[in-house]
C-alpha cells in the first residue's frame, strides 16, 4: 500500500519557482493497475519519481506499506528501490557493455546476492519472457521490443512489489507496444501494483484506474466499473 | 554489492573504454618504471663505492700521526712539541691487542728505479708480508716479502705489474737485480695487475720490506700503520685499543689519530642513499602528474557515463556503492599501472646493466615498495572528487542525460 498525503514539489529554475507538484494526495492498494495521464509538463513523470524515491517532495509525506519513506536517509533509499520497486523506462536504459543476460543481473549484483543464485534466476526469467537465445547479446544488437522485455526482465528479477513504468511504449511500434504492455499486465498476476505513466488514452483505457493530471493537479481520479 | 562483483564491475567498465584505459595505464607506468630505474642507478652508485672501499680491505683501521684538532690549537703547538712520529716498534706493540688480527706499517717514498740503461721515478712503499692480506692484494708471479724479522733490511723486492712491463718487458724478472735510489734489490715477485684501488696505483708499486725503505729514505717514522681487526665486530675495540696503546707509549700524549674505514663508508653510503632517495622524489613528481591526469579522466568519464550511473541508482545502489565503483577503478588501473611500470623499470634497469657493467644495477626493494604505494596511492586520492561528483549525482536528472 502506497500513500502521498499533501505532496508539493517545486523546482527552482532561474530565479522563479516552478511548481511540478501541487497538494497531491494519492492512495493506491496492492495490486492495483493504474495509468496516469496528462500532457508533458503535468507533473505525471515527476509523480513517478517520487513514487519511486528517485525524487524527495518538498513538503509532504509518502508512506509505503505504513511507514514513511520520506525521512529515510540515501542507503535506506536505495535498500527500499533495490527490493520494493522496479522501473521500466521509455528508453530502456540497458548498459551498453552488458549482455542483456548481464543487464538483467545488475539488481541482483546490487544487492548482493550469491553468483550460482543470480545465473539460476536469470535463466528462469530468459524463458519466461522468451529471450534464451539473446541471453549473449548486446542491447544493441536486440530489436525495441527485445530490449524493453530484457528492461522488465530486469525491473523484476528482485521481486518488487511496485513496477514503475514511464511511457514504456513510447519508443515501440504499435504491435510490439501493445505486447510489452500485456507482458507487464500479466504480472498483476502476482500480485505486483502496476502504475503506468502515458499520453496516449488507448493505452491508458486498459487500466481499471485512470488518473488525468493538469499543472501539477490531479483533474480527476476514475474507476472503472468491473 | 560483494567485493569480488565490484571489482568485476569495475574492470568491466574499464575494459568498455579500452584507449582511455591504455593511456590511463601507460601515464602510471611510466612514473613507476622512472622510480624503479633512477633509484637502481642511484644505489648502484651507492654499491659502486661500497665495493670499491672494500677492495681496499676489509675491517681496515688506520693508524697516522699526529692529531687531527677540532678545537682551534692543538696540545702540541702549546707545549712547543711537535707531534711524535710512529716507530716499528709501536706498530709490533700493536699486536698485544685481542682485536687486532695482523698489522702492515707503511712507509711511503720516492726514489729512482733502474735497471741498466732504463730508469724512473717510482713510489717505494716500505712494508711487511702481512701486507699483501691486509691491502686484499695478489701476487702475479714469485712470492711477497718474506716473513721474520721485522728490523731486518733484505735487500729484496716485489715489482707492481707496470713497473715489470717497463723494466723487463717479456722477459723474466724474478731473480734479476735492480737499482733503487743507491742501492741494489733483488726481485722476489711481481704483483697481479690490479688496476687503480681508490687512489692508489699498485700496478706503478715498488714494495720492499719495511726496514730496508726506512734505510732508503734515511728515516726511522711511519707514513701509517694499518690494522685488520678481527671481525667487523672487533672494529671498535680495536680503534680503542690501538688510541690506548699508541698513549701508553708516546707517554700520556695522543698524538696520533685513528680512523676506521667503517667511518668513511658510512659516510659515503649515508650521502648515496640521500641523493637516491632524492633522486627518486623527483621520479615520483610524475606519478603525481599521472595522478592528475586519472582524476581528469575521470571527471570525463563520470559525464560520459551519467545515464548509467543514473540507472544503478534506480536499481538501488546507494550513493557509497557508486563511490566505491569509481575508487575500484582507480585501484585497478594503478595496480596494473604500477604491474606494467615495474616490467619496463627493471627491462630499463637491465639494459643500463648491460650498458655498464661495473655498476651494479638493481632498484632498492624499498623503492619499488615506494612506487607502487605512491602509483595505488595517487590513483586513488585523484579519483575521490570524481568518485563523489558520480555519487552526489541527482538520479532523475542523470537519467534524463542531464
Amino acid at each position: 500500500m502506497i500513500e502521498l498525503q499533501n505532496v508539493c514539489r517545486t523546482f527552482t529554475v532561474g530565479d522563479q519557482q516552478v511548481a511540478a507538484l501541487r497538494d497531491i494526495s494519492l492512495r493506491l492498494d496492492a495490486g492495483e493497475y493504474i495509468s496516469i495521464m496528462g500532457p508533458s509538463g503535468s507533473g505525471k513523470s515527476t509523480i513517478l519519481n517520487m513514487l519511486g524515491l528517485l525524487d524527495r517532495p518538498t513538503s509532504g509525506t509518502y508512506l509505503l506499506d505504513g511507514g514513511s519513506v520520506t525521512e529515510l536517509n540515501d542507503e535506506q533509499q536505495a535498500r527500499v528501490r533495490r527490493e520494493k520497486i522496479g522501473f521500466v523506462f521509455q528508453s530502456f536504459h540497458l548498459v551498453p557493455r552488458l549482455t542483456a543476460a548481464q543487464n538483467v543481473e545488475l539488481p541482483m549484483i546490487l544487492a548482493g546476492i550469491p553468483a550460482e543464485e543470480r545465473k539460476a534466476r536469470v535463466q528462469v526469467l530468459m524463458r519466461n519472457y522468451g529471450l534464451t537465445d539473446r541471453a549473449d547479446h548486446k542491447p544493441d544488437q536486440l530489436s525495441g521490443g527485445q530490449r524493453q522485455r530484457v528492461a522488465i526482465a530486469r525491473a523484476t528479477v528482485m521481486n518488487p512489489t511496485v513496477l514503475l513504468a514511464d511511457e514504456p511504449t513510447g519508443n515501440l511500434d504499435r504491435t510490439t507496444g501493445w505486447e510489452v504492455l500485456k507482458l507487464l499486465e500479466g504480472l498483476m498476476e502476482r500480485g505486483i501494483t502496476l502504475v503506468v505513466v502515458t499520453h496516449d488514452a488507448e493505452i491508458g483505457a486498459r487500466s481499471r484506474r485512470q488518473i488525468h493530471m493538469l499543472d501539477g493537479r490531479i483533474v480527476s481520479d476514475e474507476q472503472r466499473a468491473k | 554489492m560483494r567485493l569480488a562483483d565490484t571489482l568485476q564491475f569495475a574492470s568491466g567498465s574499464l575494459r568498455g573504454s579500452p584507449t582511455r584505459t591504455l593511456l590511463m595505464m601507460l601515464a602510471m607506468s611510466i612514473g613507476v618504471a622512472a622510480v624503479v630505474v633512477l633509484t637502481a642507478l642511484g644505489e648502484g652508485a651507492r654499491r659502486y663505492v661500497v665495493d670499491q672501499f672494500s677492495s681496499l680491505g676489509t675491517n681496515l683501521v688506520i693508524v697516522l700521526p699526529g692529531r687531527t684538532e677540532t678545537a682551534g690549537i692543538g696540545p702540541g703547538l702549546m707545549s712547543g712539541q711537535t707531534p711524535r712520529d710512529i716507530t716499528l716498534d709501536d706498530a709490533q706493540a700493536l699486536l698485544r691487542s685481542r682485536a687486532i688480527k695482523r698489522i702492515a706499517p707503511l712507509t711511503v717514498g720516492s726514489a729512482t728505479l733502474s735497471r741498466g740503461a732504463l730508469n724512473r721515478e717510482v713510489v717505494v712503499a716500505g712494508s711487511t708480508a702481512d701486507l699483501l692480506e691486509v691491502r686484499h692484494m695478489s701476487i702475479g708471479i714469485g712470492r711477497f716479502l718474506p716473513e721474520g724479522d721485522i728490523h731486518e733490511s733484505a735487500s729484496v723486492c716485489v715489482l707492481g705489474n707496470q713497473m715489470k712491463q717497463e723494466l723487463f718487458g717479456n722477459e723474466q724478472a724474478v731473480g734479476q737485480w735492480v737499482r733503487l735510489g743507491d742501492r741494489r734489490f733483488r726481485v722476489i715477485g711481481v704483483l697481479a695487475a690490479q688496476g687503480e684501488s681508490m687512489g692508489m696505483r699498485t700496478d706503478e708499486l715498488v714494495i720492499v720490506p719495511v726496514a730496508s725503505a726506512h734505510q732508503l729514505f734515511n728515516t726511522s717514522s711511519l707514513f701509517r700503520i694499518l690494522i685488520e681487526a678481527k671481525s667487523r665486530d672487533y672494529i671498535e675495540q680495536a680503534k680503542h685499543d690501538a688510541e690506548e696503546i699508541m698513549v701508553q707509549r708516546h707517554s700520556g700524549e695522543r698524538d696520533v689519530t685513528v680512523i676506521t674505514q667503517d667511518a668513511v663508508l658510512a659516510t659515503f653510503d649515508r650521502i648515496l642513499t640521500t641523493l637516491t632517495v632524492a633522486v627518486g622524489g623527483i621520479a615520483a613528481i610524475s606519478l603525481a602528474v599521472a595522478g592528475v591526469l586519472i582524476m581528469n579522466v575521470m571527471l570525463i568519464a563520470v559525464a560520459q557515463r551519467v545515464k548509467e550511473i543514473g540507472l544503478l541508482k534506480a536499481l538501488g545502489a546507494p550513493g557509497r556503492q557508486i563511490r566505491l565503483l569509481f575508487f575500484a577503478e582507480a585501484a585497478l588501473l594503478s595496480s596494473a599501472g604500477s604491474v606494467a611500470g615495474l616490467a619496463l623499470g627493471y627491462a630499463g634497469s637491465m639494459i643500463i646493466g648491460q650498458i655498464y657493467p661495473t655498476l651494479p644495477v638493481s632498484p632498492p626493494w624499498w623503492a619499488v615498495l615506494a612506487a607502487c604505494a605512491t602509483a595505488l596511492g595517487t590513483g586513488i586520492l585523484f579519483s575521490v572528487w570524481p568518485a563523489r561528483r558520480a555519487a552526489k549525482l541527482d538520479p532523475v536528472a542523470a537519467l534524463a542525460g542531464r
